[in-house]
């Protein structure tokens, strides 16, 4: 059925028709929308059987939807941005117990400078936590990948994060092909646990595992993922026949075919991407995109078969490993073992920074020339960065960074447009 | 139930002996049937205090409900020692996830126990003191504060043994630990605010809070059958000596409960929605000398120069409890 809603909203009833059995909710824009809508499903009675928590913090939620998975019971929260940070300790741990939690996060960014807006560096913090990560393009892939997301934690005994871009996604009305009950129950068997709490069969779980057995434990973990790579595609194509949409699956290329440029990136931005390289082709420039649907597991392999050909990679991205420069042009790099092509790091809305067509266009000419610096900051005003540090050099107590850079722009409402 | 006719009292003690009871009134631990919840065999250190109060508590949570229980477990002694796998001594379903969040943890066993409309099985939290009332107590009291069906079970040994014996928010004054040595001007830990978790607890206004100590099984094992009998948040504090970190004998366990208690130093009293409903009163008082003067984490005390006004505070602090809980049986609750 055809609906009208707020990103929010299309997962929070994605995520009911999952049947959740218990869910945590601590709030933090942009992801409370998510938790109040299925907090109000509890309530109504509409969404039962089900416990819906308030926690006293995202550490909590996380280690509330660890003791639910544990006795069994298909488990749900959401969160982002400090909230995610706040809970890494139990984040690990859900995943080092093989527990198929599924999480929300709707991508924000970190501080300090504290900042509500959207970008990726929340998620990727969490990139070696064990943890499925799935990242969505639009609404319609946020609700899907949900559905997809509890089969496949299910399936395979592990966590997994659906990542979705905080405002451009979770605020947005879009227009969403809302599945019905039906075709989710005929999609997502009953969560059978591999391991349960159970006074019938006691077990003891999370014992401490020492140099003995510890690598094989972990590396099991990684051979779970593996597994992940052929069960993304074919859950995909399932998904496909019974929602007749085709969602998820591992990347997503765009015009890629003899393309000498590629573009590579996560979320919402593939969107302007997109746009931008219609028009770039429209003027007879050899150029595509590839969107990454499977941040972890990483698809190596599906991406070398995109980009062996081209002759040059842009990586946007959405993240700063501050330091070295990108963390997704890091990992492509690794699936490009081998090959000769120029690769480009462009690091673009942090904070919410708008990535504009416009900017692309200009960024892309001049990769196309091969004038790109390798790591590049879209967008980025060089001259407030120079005043600041010449300000460093003149007086020993300049006073905080960001309060100075700021007076330094002036009175602009949060530069987002 | 295997039954042994009365042949002598327990001298120089004030434990009602068994045999003296009638069967019914027997503890569990004296009944042969009882589940050896947290089994022999463990890696606890020789007259452990923890090791005995979990166990104590555990078989007597377990026959309140019918052996089915759940139980989620904090980083710590208990822990450790207790499941060196392959091997483990829990003969119930067990978890440890982290420290710091085992009362959420439990929390969540309970909601999904819930949703599966298995109202008959029980959950436990069990934590040390440091797991207790410094990294877990946010997630202790959102826990409290929800009203969750989760009884937590404190084992207070006063500090953070399993890194070592360091500080903790439960260890008492002047006492060393690795991070509070005897020198300096205030040798071994500082006289602080304290920080009293059973109050705490008690200012949730849950329905039940209790405190024990491994020296009165029966007590023990009364509390914490009252306490599974109750739904919502319930919380039970048991003072467990560790003769490791507290530099005691072995063997000295039990007598030293004895004495906090004895003392006035530790008030063994139980609360429902935050009133004081009954107290263990004092049987015959004794100076805290004659409790610090068993422990090498107050050896500093009694030197050459005993340090008479460091001893002179901690009395004090038995005395304020005393006078507080009414801990005598002439002053009255
Ligand atoms: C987040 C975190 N911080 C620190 C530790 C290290 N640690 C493990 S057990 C422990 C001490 C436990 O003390 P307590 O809770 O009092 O239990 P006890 O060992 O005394 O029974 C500490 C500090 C940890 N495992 N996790
Ligand atoms: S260190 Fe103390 S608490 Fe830990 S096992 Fe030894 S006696 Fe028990
Ligand atoms: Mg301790």
């Amino acid at each position: 059925m055809l609906k009208q809603c707020e990103g929010s909203h299309a997962v929070a009833s994605a995520v009911a028709m999952c049947r959740p059995e218990v869910i945590c909710a601590y709030p933090i824009s942009p992801q409370t929308h998510i938790v109040e809508g299925l907090g109000e499903m509890v309530k109504s009675g509409k969404l039962a059987p089900c416990e819906f928590i308030n926690v006293e913090s995202e550490f909590a939620a996380m280690s509330v939807a660890i003791g639910a998975s544990a006795a069994g019971a298909r488990s749900y929260t959401a969160t982002a941005s400090q909230g995610l940070l706040f809970m890494v300790e139990a984040v690990y741990n859900a995943s080092g117990l093989g527990l198929p939690i599924v999480m929300t996060v709707a991508n924000r960014a970190i501080g300090a400078p504290i900042n509500i807006w959207n970008d990726h560096s929340d998620s990727m913090s969490q990139r070696d936590c064990g943890w499925i990560q799935l990242f969505a393009e639009n609404n319609q892939e946020a609700l899907d990948l949900h559905i997809q997301a509890f089969r496949l934690g299910e399936e395979l005994s592990l966590p997994v994060m659906v990542c979705m871009d905080g405002f451009i996604l979770t605020h947005a009305y879009e227009r969403v092909d809302m599945p019905t009950q039906e075709q989710v129950d005929a999609y997502l068997p009953p969560f059978v646990p591999r391991q349960i709490l159970d006074p019938a069969e006691p077990v003891s779980i999370g014992a401490m595992v020492g140099p003995e057995a510890f690598t094989e434990v972990r590396y099991l973990a990684h051979a779970k993922q593996m597994q992940a790579l052929e069960l993304i595609p074919q859950h995909a194509a399932e998904f496909q026949k019974i929602f007749g949409r085709d969602s998820g699956g591992l990347v997503r290329p765009y015009r890629c075919e003899d393309a000498e440029t590629i573009v590579v990136a996560l979320g919402s931005v593939l969107g302007t991407l997109k746009d931008t390289i219609d028009e770039m082709r429209d003027a007879g420039h050899k150029i595509g995109v590839l969107g990454i649907v499977s941040f972890r597991p990483f698809p190596l392999q599906a991406i070398r078969e995109v980009l062996k050909d081209a002759k040059r990679v842009v990586v946007l991205e959405k993240s700063l490993a501050v330091g070295i420069g990108g963390i997704v042009s890091t990992d492509v790099r690794m699936a490009l073992s081998g090959l000769h092509l120029h690769g480009y790091t462009v690091i673009a809305g942090l904070g919410g920074r708008a990535i504009t067509k416009a900017s692309l266009h200009k960024m892309l000419q001049q990769a196309m020339r091969d004038e790109l610096e390798h790591v590049t900051f879209l967008d980025l005003d060089h001259n407030l960065v120079k005043r600041h540090l010449e300000r460093e050099k003149q007086k020993r107590r300049s006073g905080p960074m960001a309060e100075n850079i700021l007076r330094d722009v002036g009175v602009v409402a949060a530069r987002i447009a | 139930m295997p039954f042994q006719p009365v042949k002598f009292y327990q001298t120089g003690t004030f434990t009602v002996g068994n045999r003296l009871l009638a069967p019914e009134e027997r503890t569990v631990q004296a009944n042969m049937q009882r589940t050896n919840g947290l089994n022999s065999g463990h890696r606890a250190c020789q007259g452990c205090g923890e090791a005995l109060g979990a166990r104590y508590a555990i078989d007597a949570a377990m026959r309140a409900c019918n052996n089915q229980l759940v139980a989620a477990n904090a980083t710590g002694c208990l822990e450790v020692f207790s499941t060196p796998y392959p091997e483990t001594s829990w003969q119930i379903p067990w978890i440890h996830s982290l420290f710091g969040n085992t009362a959420a943890v439990a929390t969540g066993i309970a909601a999904a126990l819930k949703v599966k409309g298995r109202r008959e099985v029980r959950v436990v939290a069990q934590g040390g003191d440091g797991g207790t009332t410094d990294i877990g107590f946010g997630c202790l009291s959102g826990m409290f504060e929800r009203n969750d069906d989760v009884l937590y079970i404190c084992y207070d040994n006063e500090a953070y043994m399993n890194t070592g014996v360091q500080r903790s928010s439960a260890t008492p004054p002047a006492a060393r630990t690795a991070t509070t040595m005897p020198v300096g001007v205030e040798p071994g830990n500082v006289f602080g605010q304290g920080k009293n978790v059973p109050q705490i607890a008690m200012a949730h206004n849950i329905p039940y809070v209790a405190t024990a100590t491994v020296a009165d099984l029966h007590d023990l094992e009364y509390k914490v059958t009252k306490a599974m009998g109750m739904h919502g948040a319930r919380y039970i504090h048991i003072f467990v000596p560790c003769p490791l970190g507290w530099g005691a004998a072995s063997n000295d366990t039990i007598k030293l409960a004895r004495l906090a208690r004895e003392t006035g130093l530790f008030a063994v009293y139980e609360a429902e929605h935050g009133e004081v409903t009954s107290v263990s009163k004092i049987r015959k008082r004794v100076p805290v000398e004659e409790y610090l003067k068993l422990q090498k984490r107050f050896v500093h005390l009694f030197g050459k120069t005993p340090a008479t006004e460091t001893i002179a505070r901690i009395q004090a602090m038995a005395d304020r409890n005393i006078r507080k809980f009414g801990l005598l049986e002439e002053e009255g609750v």
